[in-house]
C-alpha cells in the first residue's frame, strides 16, 4: 500500500517535471518571448556594467558641456558636461530596480489579498471594497498623490506604484482562486482535513501562479513607464539621481539645440518597456492562453 | 433593471467612504509635522501655527476626520492654500481643458484602436496583423511625455504645423484654434490607449470569429461584409465596452502628464503645481473629485453594458 502511494506520488512528480519542461520548451520557441528575453537580458547586463565606464555619473565638467555624441561621449554630454552614456547606464540600474521592486511587492501583496478574499468570504467584501477604492482614481494619479505625500525618494516611488497596481493583481489572483476553489480536489483536500492555510498556499496560490506571473511582468513594464513619468513631473528620485525621467526633464529646455540629451534616455525607457511587454505577451500565450497574441 | 442600478449605486457608497478616508490620510503621511511640511523649511513658527490653525491640524485626528466627512457631504472639497479659492472652483476653471483634451483623444482612440484590432483579427497572421501588433506594442511601450516632446520639436518647432504649447478656449478663438491647440497632445495621449484597445479588440474579435454562428452565417450564404460587420463586430463590442472605464481612467491619468508637456492649463497641471507648492489641501481635494467622478463613470459604464449585452443582469 505504502509502495503504491509512493509510486503514484513519484509519477505525479515526474508528470509535473515533464510539464515544466514542456512550458520551457514552448517559451524557447516563442518569438516574442525570446525577443523580449534578449532585450531584458541586454538591459540587465548594461545596468550591471555601468561602473565599467569608469566615469562618475554625476561628475560635472563645464568645459565639455553640450557635446554632441562623438568618440569619447557616445550619447553626448548635458548642460553640466556629465557623460550621458554613463548616466543612461546608471539610469538602467535605477529603473530596473524600481520596476523589479514594484513587480515583486505588487505580486506578493496582490497574491496574498487575492487568495485571502477567495478563501474567506467574509473578508472578501471588505478587501474588495478597499481595492475598488484604490482603483477609484486613475493609477498614475494615485501614485502621484502618494509619491508626493511620501516625499521625493526612490522608495516612495516604489511604494506609491506598488499601492497603485496591487488592486488589479489582487483581482486577477482572486478570480483564478475562485475558480480553483470549486474544483473537486479542493473538496478532497478539505475532507482530508487540510487547513485553510494549506489550501490557500498549497493549492489556490500555485494554481494562480501563471496569471500572477504574467500580470507581474506587465506591472514591471508599467512601473518603468510610470517611474519615468513621475520623475519627469519632479516626484521621482530627486536630482542629480540619473533616472531616465530626470534626464529627459532636465534636457527638455535644451532640446532644440541639444536634442541628444533627451533622446537616448527615451529610447532606453521604450526599449525596457518593450522588452517587458514582449516577455509578458510570450508568458501569457504559454501560461494563460485566454488572450492570445500569436496564432 | 432599476433595482439593479440601485444596487450598483449602494455598492458605491462604501467605496467612496473608504476612498475619502484614504485621501484624508494622505496629508498625515507627510513625514513629521504636516503643518511644518506644508509651511516649508523657511517658515516662521507663527506661519506654521497659522497653517495648523487653518487646517485644524491641532485637533484630534478623529475630529478632523469627522469634519472632513461633513465637509464632503455638503460638497466642500477644501480650500487651496496658494490660489485663494476653493478646490471646487479651481477644478471647475480647469475642467474644460482636461475634458476637451480627453474627449478629442477619445475620438481619436475609439475608431483607430477598434479599427486596427478588427483588421488585425480578420487578417490574422498576415503582414497586416503583424504591422498592427507592432503599432499596438509600440503604443503601450513608448513613454507619452517623451513622444510629446519629440512631437513638439518636429511638428511645432521644425514644421510649424501646430502651436508648441498652450490652450485656446473654444469660446475665445472658435473651433479651429481650439482644435489645433488640442490635436497634437490628443494624438500623443491616444497612442497608449490605441495600443491597449487594439490588443483587446483583436483578441475579442478572434474569439468571435471562431464561433459557430459565424460559420453558420457564412454557410447559409450571408455576404462577408454582413457577417463581419453585423454578426462578428457587434459581439466584439461586448468585451470592448467593459474596458471603456479603464480606457477613460488611463486617458485622464495620461492627460495629467501630457498637460505638463504641452503647457495646457488643465487639472493635471493644477495637481502638479499643487504638489510643487506644497498645497496639499488642493491636491487632496482634486484627487477626491477625480475619485468620485470615476466611481460615477464606472457605474455608467456598467449600465451601458447591460444595454449592449442583454445577457448581463444584476442578480
Amino acid at each position: 500500500m505504502a509502495d503504491a502511494t509512493a509510486t503514484i506520488l513519484a509519477s505525479g512528480e515526474a508528470i509535473a517535471a515533464r510539464r515544466r519542461f514542456r512550458v520551457l520548451r514552448k517559451l524557447l520557441h516563442h518569438r516574442s518571448f525570446m525577443v523580449g528575453f534578449i532585450i531584458v537580458l541586454v538591459m540587465v547586463i548594461a545596468a550591471l556594467a555601468a561602473p565599467l565606464t569608469g566615469v562618475d555619473p554625476n561628475r560635472m565638467a563645464i568645459r565639455f558641456r553640450f557635446r554632441p555624441p562623438q568618440e569619447n561621449w557616445w550619447f553626448g554630454t548635458d548642460q553640466f558636461g556629465r557623460d550621458l552614456f554613463t548616466r543612461t547606464l546608471y539610469g538602467a540600474q535605477l529603473s530596473l530596480w524600481i520596476g523589479l521592486s514594484v513587480a515583486v511587492l505588487t505580486g506578493v501583496f496582490g497574491a496574498a489579498i487575492g487568495v485571502l478574499s477567495a478563501q474567506f468570504r467574509r473578508l472578501d467584501s471588505l478587501l474588495m471594497r478597499v481595492m475598488d477604492a484604490l482603483m477609484a482614481a486613475p493609477a498614475i494619479l494615485l501614485a502621484i498623490g502618494l509619491g508626493a505625500a511620501l516625499g521625493p525618494q526612490t522608495h516612495s516611488v516604489i511604494i506609491a506604484l506598488a499601492v497603485a497596481y496591487i488592486p488589479r493583481t489582487a483581482r486577477i489572483v482572486r478570480a483564478s482562486a475562485l475558480v480553483t476553489r470549486e474544483l473537486e480536489f479542493i473538496e478532497a483536500a478539505r475532507v482530508a482535513g487540510a487547513s485553510s492555510m494549506r489550501i490557500m498556499f498549497k493549492h489556490l496560490l500555485p494554481n494562480a501562479a501563471g496569471p500572477l506571473l504574467v500580470q507581474s511582468t506587465f506591472v514591471f513594464a508599467y512601473a518603468i513607464l510610470a517611474e519615468a513619468a513621475l520623475s519627469f513631473l519632479g516626484i521621482g528620485p530627486p536630482p542629480p539621481a540619473p533616472s531616465w525621467g530626470n534626464i529627459i526633464a532636465e534636457g527638455r529646455q535644451f532640446a532644440v539645440q541639444s536634442w541628444w540629451i533627451m533622446l537616448f534616455p527615451g529610447f532606453a525607457i521604450s526599449l525596457a518597456a518593450l522588452g517587458m511587454n514582449l516577455l509578458g505577451d510570450g508568458l501569457r500565450d504559454v501560461l494563460d492562453p485566454r488572450l492570445k497574441v500569436e496564432g | 433593471m432599476y433595482r439593479g442600478i440601485l444596487m450598483r449605486l449602494s455598492q458605491a457608497v462604501p467605496v467612496l467612504l473608504i476612498f475619502s478616508v484614504m485621501v484624508f490620510m494622505l496629508m498625515h503621511l507627510l513625514p513629521g509635522d504636516p503643518a511644518l511640511a506644508i509651511a516649508g523649511p523657511e517658515a516662521s513658527p507663527e506661519a506654521v501655527e497659522a497653517i495648523r490653525e487653518q487646517l485644524g491640524l491641532n485637533r484630534p485626528l478623529i475630529v478632523q476626520l469627522l469634519e472632513w466627512f461633513s465637509h464632503i457631504a455638503v460638497g466642500n472639497f477644501g480650500e487651496s492654500l496658494t490660489l485663494k479659492q476653493s478646490v471646487v472652483s479651481a477644478v471647475a476653471e480647469r475642467l474644460p481643458v482636461t475634458l476637451s483634451l480627453s474627449m478629442v483623444s477619445l475620438l481619436v482612440t475609439l475608431p483607430v484602436g477598434i479599427g486596427l484590432g478588427v483588421v488585425a483579427a480578420y487578417w490574422r497572421n498576415s503582414w497586416i496583423d503583424a504591422c498592427v501588433m507592432v503599432i499596438a506594442l509600440l503604443g503601450v511601450s513608448l513613454p507619452g511625455f517623451w513622444v510629446g516632446i519629440l512631437s513638439v520639436l518636429y511638428f511645432s518647432v521644425s514644421l510649424g504645423w501646430f502651436p508648441p504649447s498652450g490652450y485656446m478656449p473654444l469660446t475665445e478663438g472658435g473651433f479651429w484654434p481650439w482644435f489645433s491647440s488640442l490635436i497634437q497632445p490628443a494624438i500623443v495621449l491616444a497612442l497608449f490607449q490605441i495600443g491597449f484597445l487594439a490588443r483587446i479588440t483583436r483578441s475579442a474579435m478572434l474569439d468571435v470569429l471562431d464561433q459557430d454562428f459565424i460559420r453558420t452565417a457564412r454557410a447559409k450564404g450571408v455576404d462577408e461584409w454582413t457577417t463581419v460587420a453585423k454578426h462578428a463586430f457587434r459581439n466584439t463590442l461586448i468585451p470592448v465596452v467593459t474596458v471603456l472605464g479603464i480606457t477613460l481612467s488611463l486617458l485622464v491619468g495620461g492627460s495629467v502628464v501630457i498637460e505638463q508637456v504641452f503647457a495646457l492649463p488643465g487639472i493635471g497641471r493644477l495637481i502638479v503645481q499643487g504638489i510643487l507648492n506644497r498645497d496639499y489641501p488642493l491636491v487632496q481635494g482634486t484627487m477626491l473629485l477625480f475619485g468620485f467622478a470615476f466611481v460615477v463613470i464606472n457605474i455608467l459604464v456598467d449600465i451601458i453594458y447591460t444595454f449592449v449585452d442583454p445577457r448581463v443582469r444584476y442578480g
